[in-house]
């Protein structure tokens, strides 16, 4: 095989024209951004950046652009929405963006410890003065705004409340099995010995998906082993990772993964919850957001399916909230204030949790405009004590989070025993 | 000087821009990747250079190589390296030997084997992530309920949800699209072979085992070499295949490609950059001695 000449000369020319075209473009690079320090009445846009592309997440964010556009007329919304991979495609883009130094004006983050990077990285403002100027610091429930202060300062404005600790049930399927769909259980126990009976009788007892999934379970089933105050332990410090309360906890998980379907790994949660709407498993652990799935469903609350909160974690509001920011360096920072002005505004709030089905940040929105589920939620979130759930990026930074990962999916394929598991997971947060 | 200038200033005029756009999008970037790999940027922070970071020569890789999880990795990526390689130099042969005899329709036939490699990884990743369900008994689907339904129960297993050889069930799918190309490649070269050799052998005698065992297989030889070659570094680099049908955190699917992206994703920019490199020093170890290899032939010529 003799090299020819002509390709080597077309590939060069080709080459050649584009160094052209990238000096070229690189010589004429226009600045879109506005003078810094703009009036607020002059029209400007703002870039919001989110993975809320398709579904409840899209219509929630289309009725917040609608009350966006009358609330403040002169700022244009410019959908940054990345869709793909649960919104992991989006912080892929967003983490390129902030080291490029090429922020969108506002991008969506956990509140929480999720945004440790950012603050640490110095990538995103303390918007705590406007937390002031739009009221907010006693719109939110106090436990709240504690949790989303670092050191004085306060970084995002939250737009929805989620609740992590919600098991799903199919009470067709527990009748079936000879239980009584309505029993309460009072302790993971108590679960575990329905669980045999439900097994028993040929249905999965719980069903469960990929490992962020199993994640969920286990901080459920860490807070319910471990008590509020232990748990909370876990994010700062006070409670041994080590310790044999923890080993107590992680037995339990061991013995709930032991109920779980064995195709877990290879689906997503919609496939787990869709289990339960199906009749092939009786329990499921998921956030709130599953409501959406039962309901598109036409599945009705209370016949078709039923929920409570996981067994030992009654009182207990397990949150996550998805909440906007004020990038360094955003272009339009005028059209971000005025985003997050709407995002925080018991008008914003009220049209996008409808939509999306969550709960607003806010303690004033009037329950009765809410499903019946999210009226719970609500009334929960105001009275039960608030901790940060694990796995959606309110307790831990997103490094501790995915060791936590790794060792979860390690330990539940069976590529680790329970003292391995546990001495990983106090690495991980060590 | 001038003359000289004559003879090489035109050519190197012409390939400059293409010898520096390599240098400094492949190798700049390789340099500095090499460079991230020797430091101990682990934060975001660092990254942005909020919080200091020094140079820590080959710490990252020492202590990279050292954890378990990714010797995992580093096995998982040896066995799916030679199960996809023995599995598509076996089918992409076999069936090009069955083309290569006269057959009716053989054009239908190539087209059915070559088709799979049309459709993209994410695509079938998709659709084979429902055949290799890991469900079993009454619960089964996918393969398993296939199985099931021919009598083969016991054949039933976990799939790519077994902790230790797991990863081979992906290098199935792999196989399926890659066999096509493999036995266009081997066709290309029975085909290359001189009619004239052939018909030597055969008045020389030979069975049509003969023929092919002592005079057309020993000429397949480059053939093989650069299928090996193709195979195996698309198979090293295996990301998207593993991505679409398992999870990054998946435990019995890492591969160091995955490592990489799940340390990017924590802004531990040294790690990720030192498992880029090491990907490329493996790759390497493959590449350079068959172009080695390849300049030894030419100049043979």
């Amino acid at each position: 095989m003799r090299i020819r000449r002509t390709p080597a000369l077309v590939t060069g020319l080709v080459a050649a024209s584009l160094a052209l075209a990238a000096c070229s473009n690189g010589g004429s690079t226009t600045d879109p951004s506005s003078p810094a320090g703009g009036d607020a009445a002059e029209q400007t846009e703002v870039e919001v950046f989110t993975w809320w592309a398709s579904g409840s997440e899209k219509l929630g964010l289309d009725a917040l652009v609608s009350v966006f556009d009358t609330q403040h007329p002169n700022v244009e919304f410019i959908n940054g929405a990345v869709a793909g991979g649960a919104g992991s495609a989006a912080k892929d883009l967003l983490q390129s963006r902030l080291q490029a130094n090429d922020p969108p004006d506002t991008f969506q983050a956990h509140a929480g410890a999720e945004l440790t990077d950012y603050i640490n990285a110095g990538q995103i403002e303390d918007i705590a003065n406007l937390f002031d100027e739009f009221g907010l610091r006693n719109a939110f429930p106090a436990d709240l705004v504690d949790r989303l202060t670092v050191d004085g300062k306060i970084y995002s404005v939250p737009s929805n409340i989620h609740r992590a600790n919600v098991v799903w049930a199919n009470p067709t399927v527990i009748t079936e099995a000879g239980l009584d769909p309505e029993a309460t259980y009072a302790s993971l126990d108590e679960w575990f010995t329905a669980f045999d009976t439900i097994q028993a009788a040929g249905f999965t007892p719980l069903s469960v998906a990929t490992t962020w999934t199993q994640v969920h379970l286990l901080e459920t089933v860490l807070l319910a082993e471990l008590g509020v105050s232990t748990y909370n332990g876990l994010w700062d410090g006070t409670t041994d990772w080590a310790g044999a309360e923890v080993t107590g906890a992680l037995e339990a998980f061991e013995k709930a993964m032991s109920y779980t379907n064995t195709d877990r790994d290879g689906l997503d949660w919609p496939d787990a919850t869709q289990q339960v709407m199906d009749g092939q498993a009786a329990f499921n652990v998921m956030g709130d957001w599953a409501v959406a799935a039962f309901e598109e469903a036409g599945k009705a609350a209370g016949t078709d399916f039923t929920y409570f909160p996981v067994p030992g974690t009654d009182g207990v509001f397990d949150f996550l909230a998805d909440s906007f920011t004020l990038p360094v360096g955003a272009p339009h920072p005028d059209g971000a204030k005025a985003w997050l002005e709407t995002v925080g505004s018991l008008e914003g709030q009220v049209a996008f949790n409808k939509a999306k089905g969550s709960i607003p940040a806010r303690t004033d929105a009037d329950p009765a405009e809410f499903s019946e589920y999210q009226q719970t939620a609500i009334e929960s979130f105001g009275s039960d004590q608030i901790v940060s759930s694990l796995a959606h990026g309110a307790a831990t930074p997103i490094a501790a989070l995915n060791a936590i990962s790794d060792a979860t999916s390690k330990f539940t394929t069976g590529g680790s025993d329970l003292a391995t598991f546990q001495s990983e997971l106090a690495a991980a947060m060590g | 000087m001038p003359r000289q200038l004559r003879r090489w200033g035109p050519p190197l005029l012409l390939i400059s821009p293409s010898i520096i756009l390599m240098a400094v999008f492949v190798y700049g970037l390789l340099a500095a990747n090499a460079q991230t790999s020797m430091t101990d940027i682990h934060t975001a922070a660092q990254a942005t250079g909020r919080a200091p970071s020094s140079f820590v020569w080959f710490d990252n890789y020492v202590a990279l190589l050292g954890t378990e999880a990714f010797q995992h990795s580093l096995k998982n990526l040896l066995l799916y390296t030679v199960v996809f390689l023995a599995g598509t130099m076996f089918f992409g042969f076999l069936w090009a030997w069955l083309l290569d005899r006269p057959v009716r329709f053989e054009g239908v036939f190539r087209s059915i084997y070559l088709f799979p490699m049309a459709v993209s990884f994410v695509a079938s990743g998709v659709v084979w992530r429902w055949l290799l369900n890991s469900n079993q008994g009454e619960q089964a689907s996918g393969l398993n309920r296939l199985f099931q339904i021919v009598g083969l129960d016991f054949l039933q297993n976990n799939w790519w949800n077994n902790v230790d050889v797991g990863i081979a069930a992906i290098a199935i799918p792999a196989i399926w699209q890659l066999s096509g190309y493999v036995m266009a490649l081997f066709l290309a070269g029975f085909r290359g072979i001189p009619e004239e050799h052939r018909e030597a052998a055969r008045v020389d005698g030979a069975t049509e085992w003969q023929l092919y065992r002592h005079v057309l297989f020993p000429q397949l030889g480059p053939v093989a070499l650069s299928a090996v070659i193709i195979v195996g570094h698309m198979s090293l680099k295996a990301f998207d295949l593993i991505m679409a049908i398992s999870k990054p955190a998946n435990y019995q699917t890492k591969v160091p490609a995955i490592d990489m992206y799940v340390f990017k994703s924590s802004f531990d920019y040294a790690n990720s950059a030192a498992v880029g490199s090491i990907l490329l020093v493996i790759v390497a170890a493959l590449i350079i001695p068959y172009l080695i290899h390849i300049t030894r032939t030419e100049k043979s010529k």
